[in-house]
């Protein structure tokens, strides 16, 4: 089978190609889709860890399910309250470029 | 080197090489199309994890819900998107420095840990328990009041969109 450090190796990238989108890319809409690869990311390292807890304890234990299930609904809500945030921004202001928000740079 | 691990080598691969496009691709349709392929890998992933419910919902919700609603937004606003300006900030390599630094600190101190080389073997029968993952849920001795919590804040999002996506028709300031 495999080692558990693959899993935390892939989801460890995978967590800093996010990263890295989240600081370069312009475009609000492509750091949405650069967070949703973030939390992907810890989903991947949650599920890796309740395998592991599973096969520690030799038992049925459904703890580490509970929290992807949590961080499935957060990601659920973000998405829908950031679109909205942003189309709304963008009624206003004819852009979703970050770079030309700055209406609150004072 | 056993079939399931060649299985991963390549899912893990396509995902990171998907991933990759999407933060770097220039056209926001084609980063969306390889958001959906990215999180078909991670679904992968979580099968061969013994994690097949999960593995439905990410389908189901992620490549279902959250990546159409992506889609939808960016035919919204495709119209000022103009896919021939620079879709980067101009200092890309320094993020990406920052990035390949956070992965190898990740990396060593994971590495760190005594379990890190642990290898998963097969989980019994029945470890994913779904019939037991319902009842915990909603027992008062197992994790009721997170559940409700997240109940809430899904209504409180739901709410918060429709009230800051409506159109008020108010006077343009600008």
């Amino acid at each position: 089978m495999i080692p558990l450090s693959w899993y935390l190796i892939a989801s460890a990238a995978l967590f800093c190609i996010g990263l890295f989108g989240v600081m370069v890319r312009k475009n609000a809409i492509t750091i949405f889709m650069s967070i949703e690869l973030m939390l992907n990311a810890v989903n991947i390292n949650l599920i890796a860890f309740w395998h592991y807890h599973s096969q520690m304890q030799s038992g049925p234990h459904v703890t580490g399910l509970v929290f992807v299930a949590i961080v499935i609904v957060v990601a659920a809500s973000e998405v829908a309250v950031g679109l909205a945030l942003i189309i709304s921004a963008y009624r206003r202001r004819k852009t979703i470029i970050i770079d030309d928000l700055t209406l609150l740079k004072g | 080197m056993t079939g399931l691990q060649i299985i991963f080598l390549i899912v893990t691969g396509v995902t990171l090489f998907s991933a990759i496009m999407v933060v770097s691709v220039r056209k926001m349709i084609h980063a969306v199309l390889w958001l959906v392929q990215t999180l078909l890998g991670v679904a992968i992933l979580f099968i061969t994890l013994q994690a097949s419910f999960f593995a439905v919902v990410q389908i189901l919700v992620f490549i279902g819900a959250i990546s159409i609603l992506i889609l939808f937004s960016v035919m919204l606003a495709s119209r000022v998107i103009q896919d021939s300006s620079p879709q980067v900030v101009k200092k890309w390599w320094l993020p990406a420095l920052v990035a390949t630094l956070l992965l190898g600190l990740l990396v060593n101190f994971l590495a760190l840990w005594p379990g890190f080389e642990t290898t998963l073997v097969e989980l019994p029968e029945g470890s994913d328990n779904i019939a037991e993952l319902g009842h915990v849920l909603i027992s008062p001795e197992g994790y009721i009041i997170p559940f409700e919590l997240a109940s809430i804040l899904l209504l409180a999002a739901l709410i918060g969109a429709i009230y800051i996506a409506i159109d008020r028709k108010e006077p343009q300031s600008s």
